[in-house]
């Protein structure tokens, strides 16, 4: 119940601020998108009709049609469900496998920790985008190599996190009370350390999401990550990029529904952490 | 802090500089293993896999014997590893030529549009902080603080697709595609306005909060009080004593930034159609071609570490405070 009413105190928070609620109305947009996208849809997305190619917006397409007569708005709303399924599910897996190893680091021997240290960095000195092209090179694109590939390059991040959150917990005077009763590590990560330190790495994911729009949009732009015809904005804006004298409608709704959307993301990202640590509100 | 004897302060620098260097090397061998498991863990066989339709007999069997595919694995890892230090990254499958040589004809494009957008972004980002923080609350910082986040949040082969769209076709002021053939300067420098401003857009708002945030917290420093007790104008202790604190988190930044940047490059040099290790790669991968896959990205891994090591090594060198305070070079926060 208590951790009911922190999160309606947050969110009054986040509300209280112009970037705050600008964010949480485009992420709650693209999420109603996102998760009712047949109901929003005024199409099948799929639906070709060759016939009615670069048709312009009218009441029967909102946004017009493609360069196979595809209605342009169904395929864009269908695009927020790609971007968030590949983006949830990319920081969910990162979340997890980082704050796991994280915490291992905390608590292995020096080497061990060391060795994972050494790990992150070398997938953190990959740019991700060329990693991500390394291993399409080898694999071939697909929508679940662009969630590996990510879940890969963003879990060094949510590993330091987590591990430098145990290292200022572990001498913690209530943590060595348990441990001196007797509590399995098991339990003590589980029951102590874990609440403790998630606030700031799931703080950590939300400004991830972006990044990973972001990555999917231009992976699947270069042909390399969701394959057509599946609508991604990626896609959207590869198959309008490539018509560009045609016309350059579907260029702009894509590129504007992508960046709205990464936005709307970062700007409630930043609310979000700024309600949530006192130091940085107390700065502005 | 105590002061150390000269000695003593030479040994730790010596023993700081030899673990970023021991760091360095270690990810670039451990990257150079993730390049050749990659291309080991292939699904399937490998010379058809690779290759894709195109796999005629001979080709195949070029592609065997020149990745070493016939051989057992610890032999082509030694390969690999020995042509590498050597300065051999392999030969190109298709046209027969060495990688390195690929590598080297486009990498000027690479650094100059990087460095450009770098320049542009400091250039424009560091007035516009500085102007931030010292008109807190005033209406250009409010604007600011909001464009800056548009600028940071929108990707930058979208800006890349819209000032295209813009420039080029619609207003038609500016060559776009490609660079120059001619290699004519003015011709050059005109179809690199577009791709630098791309680049550097969400970098201008990037290091302009990043410049405002840093003077804020040094402007409140007591050195800052004293000197304007002292009654130095106000332009000096400015830009004098406060940028020049406040730089020191944004040159962290701007290094470890650089890899962000050259995966956005790898983007608008495809917009754009200018020749570049971004267009190499995707070049390379539409074709099937491992092997210059794998020497460019191991090129874009070593610039990236070795940027960052001048980076961490130079930060050091600015403000000694560094080496003492931190062990772990967990900057990335």
């Amino acid at each position: 119940m208590s951790a009911l009413a922190g999160a309606g105190n947050l969110l009054r928070r986040v509300c209280g601020t112009f970037i705050g609620t600008t964010g949480l109305v485009i992420v709650a947009v693209v999420l109603v998108a996102a998760i009712f996208a047949p109901w929003v849809a005024t199409a099948d997305p799929d639906r070709l009709d060759v016939m009615n190619r670069f048709a312009a917006p009218s009441l029967l397409h909102w946004l017009g049609t493609d360069h196979l007569g595809r209605d342009l708005y169904s395929r864009l709303v269908h695009g927020a469900t790609v971007a968030m399924s590949v983006a949830l599910s990319a920081i969910a897996i990162a979340l997890s496998l980082g704050t796991l190893l994280g915490i291992l680091a905390a608590y292995l021997p020096t080497r061990l920790e060391r060795f994972i240290l050494i790990v992150f960095d070398v997938i953190y000195s990959f740019p991700s985008l060329v990693l991500a092209l390394a291993i399409v090179a080898v694999f071939g694109p697909s929508t679940l190599m662009v969630v590996i590939v990510v879940a890969i390059t963003l879990t060094p991040h949510f590993g330091r996190v987590a591990r430098a959150q145990v290292l200022t917990l572990k001498s913690a005077p209530f943590l060595e009370a348990e441990r001196i009763l007797g509590a399995s590590f098991p339990r003590m990560v589980l029951h102590h350390v874990l609440p403790n330190i998630l606030g700031p790495l799931v703080i950590l994911a939300s400004m991830d999401i972006p990044v990973v729009i972001t990555i999917e949009a231009g992976l699947s732009f270069l042909g390399l990550g969701v394959r057509p015809p599946l609508a991604s904005w990626g896609t959207l804006i590869q198959d309008g990029y490539q018509f560009l004298s045609d016309s350059w409608v579907p260029v702009v709704v894509a590129s504007l529904a992508l960046a709205f959307a990464t936005l709307g993301f970062t700007l409630f990202g930043e609310a979000l952490r700024d309600a949530v640590d006192p130091r940085i509100r107390g700065e502005r | 802090m105590m002061t150390a004897a000269p000695a003593a302060r030479a040994d730790e620098l010596m023993r700081y500089v030899g673990s970023r260097l021991l760091t360095t090397v270690l990810i670039v061998v451990g990257a150079m293993l993730l390049l050749f498991t990659l291309s080991a863990v292939v699904p399937g066989d490998p010379a058809t896999t690779l290759l894709g339709p195109q796999a005629t007999p001979e080709l195949s069997q070029r592609f065997i014997a020149e990745m070493g595919l016939d051989q057992p694995l610890p032999t082509r890892l030694w390969r690999f590893f020995s042509n590498v230090a050597r300065g051999n990254l392999g030969t190109d499958v298709i046209s027969g030529r060495p990688v390195a040589g690929l590598i080297r004809e486009v990498i000027p494009y690479t650094l100059i549009l990087t460095f450009s957008a770098i320049g542009l972004a400091v250039v424009i980002g560091v007035p516009l902080g500085v102007y931030a923080a010292t008109h807190r609350s005033s209406a250009l910082d409010n604007i600011l603080a909001f464009v800056s986040v548009a600028f940071i949040a929108v990707p930058s082969f979208v800006i890349a697709i819209f000032l295209l769209l813009i420039f080029a076709i619609w207003l038609d002021w500016l060559p776009v595609l490609g660079a120059s053939r001619t290699g004519a300067l003015g011709d050059e420098f005109k179809r690199m306005i577009l791709p630098t401003v791309a680049l550097a857009l969400g970098w201008i708002g990037f290091i302009a909060r990043l410049v405002r945030a840093s003077m804020l917290e040094v402007m409140g420093e007591p050195y800052i009080r004293t000197s304007r007790a002292y009654g130095l104008p106000e332009r000096l202790v400015t830009y004098k004593y406060a940028l020049k604190n406040a730089c020191i988190p944004t040159i962290t930044i701007l290094g470890l930034g650089i890899g962000r940047l050259l995966s956005n490059a790898v983007l608008v040099e495809i917009v754009f159609a200018r020749p570049g290790l971004g267009r190499l790669i995707y070049q390379a991968i539409s074709e099937r071609n491992y092997p210059v896959v794998q020497g460019a990205v191991l090129v874009v891994v070593v610039l990236f570490v070795g940027v960052n090591l001048l980076v961490d090594l130079s930060y050091s060198a600015i403000d000694p405070r560094i080496r003492h305070t931190t062990s772990d070079h967990g900057v990335a926060g």
